[in-house]
């Protein structure tokens, strides 16, 4: 039994079906990508699994709990954190305040600050930023300060929106590495990317969309060799 | 001198209530996006619930205090359930029309309850005059500045250090981020109404203690006045809505005692358009580009 499992999903937005009749899953220990232009329903369906947007049909499983049925701000405490597109960091709160409100629904305060130090050993640079107001960081750091966030629930799986948008060559390859680390600790991801060569380059298993519609999946290697893939997503 | 220093005094006094008033539109303002004017006619019915407690059930003055607090704490929720909650995601033309209309409607149940006769009342505040020097400062300007600095200094330590103040903060700037972290939107928006609508409260008893008079307009105009307040300070902020409703009040009160007391209500707006023309966010707000 997977871990996620995505059924028939049917989201619209008003009269535009953003998404049509996808299914997918995710097991245990996984990275899976989604790779597709912009447009192809990526975040949408993210958005969607995290309880954002109310899908019109279709299912959403994650361990046994009906997604669809629970509320947005109940579904981190199940064990799946979301960082989105964008980052959507709290600019105005200090990184450590950033840090704490992804422990929101935590209550341990030890387990969280054991948590903490084991985020400021991943990222160095937000522990020494911790007092400073999230807003004034650079793009980068903006994005570990995101994912950081969303581990201080301490997830079972991570949703991943576009982590490299946006930034330098050199903090795109830092925030693949730390996304394998993720994973080699144990924590399930669920990758969105554009940047495709990157994204193929950790998954284990990718599914390739287009216009809300899954048109290719398989092993994230096979994909990569696929001629399609390479001329429509790779740029080869 | 001295009696530039009474007046500065007094305008502190009524510029406290003022910045209490200020900080619930701030508040909702920061959370919910809308102005809620419905929110000066709390400060009419604390004053209503406040005088039936005291003259008519002849409770003692702090459990009057409680009540009168806690009623208005409820109402605020009520209110953002019944009127605001459904028109979350409606243009935001419907919810102003809507907050007046709660505003008309509360006016309206005070004229209905106890009609439009002001009711005297005597002011629970018995604290003599203090003089210093050649200064007088009344009881009841002193009693308004001790308590509105604990309400204030109270609210900053809320927002500033718990979970509960992070979280509000956290959901003013993203609500669906917020929700991400598993913050309860719904939750935390009863949360602001509630303590925006317990400071009104507190401004209504002290306001009352102050002009010793009960109608059903009487939230109209201090109302109308620390919304000024917290557009002047910088609509969202919440030091902002402190610093304008005592500037507010000060102005009031210099130009009431120095230039004319018809012309003061004409200036103290004059400074507001002033204010708006050189820094349209306000005092202390920021120029923060509103997303669609």
């Amino acid at each position: 039994m997977a871990m996620l499992t995505i059924k028939d999903l049917n989201v619209y937005y008003g009269v535009i079906q953003a998404i049509k009749g996808i299914s997918f899953e995710v097991n245990e220990g996984e990275v899976i990508a989604l790779i597709g232009a912009n447009g192809a329903g990526k975040t949408t369906i993210l958005h969607t699994i995290t309880g954002l947007i109310s899908p019109k049909s279709g299912s959403i499983d994650f361990e046994g709990n009906d997604l669809i049925k629970i509320p947005a701000h109940k579904i981190v405490s199940l064990g799946m954190a979301h960082v989105p597109e964008g980052r959507r960091i709290f600019a105005e709160l200090t990184v450590l305040e950033n840090l704490k409100m992804g422990a929101y629904t935590r209550s341990d305060k030890k387990e969280i600050d054991n948590t903490l130090e084991m985020i400021y050993k991943r990222f160095p640079r937000l522990k020494e930023r911790k007092n400073q107001i999230a807003g004034t960081l650079s793009g980068g750091e903006q994005q570990m300060l995101a994912m950081g966030r969303a581990l201080m629930s301490h997830p079972r799986i991570i949703l991943m929106d576009e982590p490299s948008m946006g930034l330098s060559p050199l903090f795109v390859s830092e925030i693949f590495d730390i996304i394998r680390e993720i994973s080699e600790s144990g924590t399930t991801v669920l990758l969105v990317e554009q940047n495709a060569k990157k994204a193929l380059s950790i998954a284990d298993r990718a599914y390739v969309l287009e216009t809300g519609n899954i048109v290719l999946s398989g092993d994230a290697k096979e994909l990569m060799n696929d001629d399609s893939v390479k001329k429509a997503y790779l740029g080869e | 001198m001295g009696s530039v220093l009474e007046q500065l005094i007094n305008g502190l006094g009524t510029g406290s209530i003022y910045a209490l008033i200020a900080l619930g539109y701030t508040m909702v303002y920061g959370i919910a996006k809308m102005i809620n004017f419905a929110h000066g006619d709390i400060i009419m019915v604390g004053a209503y619930v406040l005088y039936v407690t005291v003259v008519q059930f002849k409770l003692p003055v702090i459990a009057a205090v409680a009540i009168t607090i806690t009623f208005c704490a409820v109402l605020g929720i009520t209110i953002e359930k019944i009127a605001y909650k459904p028109l979350r995601k409606a243009p935001s033309l419907a919810v102003l029309i809507t907050a007046i209309g709660m505003s008309f409607l509360l006016q309206s149940l005070a004229l209905l309850i106890f009609n439009a006769n002001p009711i005297a009342f005597k002011s629970i505040i018995n604290v003599k005059t203090v003089k210093i020097g050649d200064i007088a400062v009344s009881g009841v300007t002193l009693v308004t500045l001790l308590v509105t600095l604990i309400c204030m200094i109270a609210l900053s330590l809320f927002i500033s250090k718990t979970k509960a103040g992070s979280a509000m903060r956290a959901v003013s700037e993203d609500k669906a981020a917020a929700q991400l972290m598993g913050i309860n939107v719904n939750k935390t928006i009863s949360m602001t109404f509630a303590i925006g609508s317990a400071l009104a409260a507190v401004a209504g008893i002290l306001f009352v203690c102050q002009y010793q008079s009960i109608k059903p307009t009487l939230g109209a105009l201090p109302g109308i006045k620390a919304f000024v307040a917290a557009v002047l300070g910088g609509i969202g902020s919440v030091p902002g809505a402190m610093i304008g409703g005592v500037l507010l009040g000060v102005i009031e009160s210099i130009s009431k005692a120095y230039i004319s007391s018809e012309l003061t209500d004409a200036i103290v707006f004059g400074v507001l358009v002033l204010v708006l023309l050189v820094k349209p966010s306000g005092l202390l707000g920021k120029n923060r580009i509103e997303k669609v």
